[in-house]
């Protein structure tokens, strides 16, 4: 047993010959919030679907608090909100928390659905279908999902993309409250400032290698742009 | 949870979205009525001999616009990325397949029963002579075609072509257990009774039932995250 909330050693994943992960080794202690960066095409969404379990890695060994990410008891202690939303146009905001309640087995679906749909101020849309929803309502309605059952491994893929600055502010919340409570966050992003002003560690990802992995230093949140320009990436 | 509870979860779900939508039970209906009116005009001078073969034209009829229904069931999913918080939940892979499974099957046999009733006006075909027998073989038929067209609409769901894949996927599979439904139920129609050879029919439809039943629930989790 690992006492690493997350750890993945020597992993790789292959596209065809293409290697889209080569030999990643990363150890996230419970209580961080890592900040995945890399450019577009470094491999952050793969290595993320490979931690949540969604896809197999080549080679390599992934274990999310300690067990196999896709053990139906650790799937339960995970939280994802990916690059789409996640949620059923065809359902109401309320439906749709009280679907992925009963999927992960909450002792009171409708009772987490009523508090988070309040926590992301849904709560006077709750009987609305989400296909008439706005962007900004549905992105916080994908929050909520993702958040419903207190998770104690957080993965977001790109959060902070196309929310509007009330998301933007609902969601750092939420996140610094998970932290707070000792939750592990892993968050791939584009957007730096946002995710540096959260982030104690940052790991840096080129053409699928690990370039970085540490703390985030106050060079990093001075300047979010600092450690692409370290790595010859700025601009 | 258990196992069972998640089950009804997915279908119930699966089948509160159809309904709100009604993308592929509107398409699937209305292709189902569409040709068997244009068969009824096709074939009117013959009425005779179509009533011997009745069996045989509803299950083209059905395999043809069960495949609409069928072709949803994941593609549903590909919205917003639903898939990945499926997979990401503590739902067995199992559970979602049967789930979706179950749903498909209601959604089918309502098609099948309601084209049935158009059936018997347009055709002039006495059904209901060997009523129960006549569920029983659809029953089982319809279940065979949605485990079979269930687990082929998670495989082909990223395909850009899989409203073309599918049908060719299915319908091969679906050879002995069409052979053996078109049997019974030309039998059943010119109201026969389920026995004698139509018993070893039958035997197959449960056979094949059981084994792709069992094949899908053993596969699935390979199929979705590999």
């Amino acid at each position: 047993m690992s006492a690493a909330a997350v750890e993945c050693a020597g992993v790789w994943k292959f596209y065809g010959d293409y290697p889209a992960l080569s030999d990643i080794s990363v150890q996230i202690e419970p209580g961080t919030c890592l900040a995945l960066i890399g450019r577009n095409g470094a491999g952050k969404t793969t290595l993320l679907r490979i931690l949540a379990g969604f896809s197999q890695a080549g080679r390599g060994r992934v274990s999310v608090l300690g067990d196999s990410p896709r053990d139906s008891a650790t799937r339960r202690r995970i939280g994802f909100l990916g690059h789409g939303i996640s949620i059923y146009d065809e359902l109401t905001a309320w439906e749709n928390l009280c679907l992925f309640g009963r999927i992960y087995g909450l002792d009171d679906p409708q009772k987490s659905a009523r508090e988070w749909l309040d926590r992301t101020g849904l709560t006077r849309v709750k009987d609305g279908l989400a296909r008439e929803f706005s962007r900004g309502m549905r992105q916080r309605l994908a929050v909520a999902r993702a958040f419903l059952h207190d998770p104690s491994v957080l993965m977001l893929d790109e959060p902070f993309t196309s929310l509007d600055d009330r998301a933007i502010g609902i969601l750092q919340g939420l996140l610094a409250d998970a932290l707070r409570a000792g939750r592990t966050v892993i968050m791939s992003t584009h957007q730096l400032r946002e995710a540096m002003e959260l982030a104690t560690h940052v790991t840096m990802l080129q053409r699928g290698k690990i370039a970085y992995h540490g703390p985030r230093t106050p060079e990093m949140l001075n300047d979010p742009g600092w450690l692409y320009a370290q790595h010859g990436e700025a601009g | 949870m258990n196992f069972w509870r998640q089950t009804a979860v997915i279908a119930v779900k699966d089948l509160r979205a159809e309904l709100r939508s009604k993308e592929a039970i509107n398409a699937s209906i209305s292709f189902a009525l569409v040709i068997l009116l244009l068969f009824n005009f096709a074939f009117a001078e013959w009425a005779d001999q179509v009533r011997e073969v009745a069996g045989g034209l509803v299950w083209i009829v059905w395999a043809f616009a069960g495949v609409l229904i069928l072709n949803r069931s994941f593609a549903r999913e590909l919205a917003n990325d639903c898939l990945d918080a499926l997979i990401a939940a503590p739902l067995p892979s199992s559970a979602l397949f049967l789930g979706k499974a179950l749903a498909n099957f209601v959604l089918v046999v309502a098609i099948e029963l309601v084209s049935l009733l158009v059936f018997g006006i347009f055709y002039n075909v006495r059904w209901t002579q060997q009523f129960w027998a006549l569920m029983l073989v659809i029953g089982l038929t319809t279940w065979g075609l949605t485990v079979v067209g269930t687990m082929f609409s998670a495989l082909t769901v990223n395909l850009r072509l899989r409203e073309l894949m599918l049908p060719m996927l299915i319908y091969p599979i679906m050879i002995p257990a069409l052979l053996g439904a078109m049997e019974i139920t030309n039998a059943l129609m010119a109201g026969k009774p389920l026995d004698g050879d139509l018993l070893t029919w039958l035997r197959l439809l449960i056979g094949f039932d059981v084994i792709f039943t069992a094949l899908a629930v053993a596969l699935i989790d390979t199929v979705l995250v590999g």
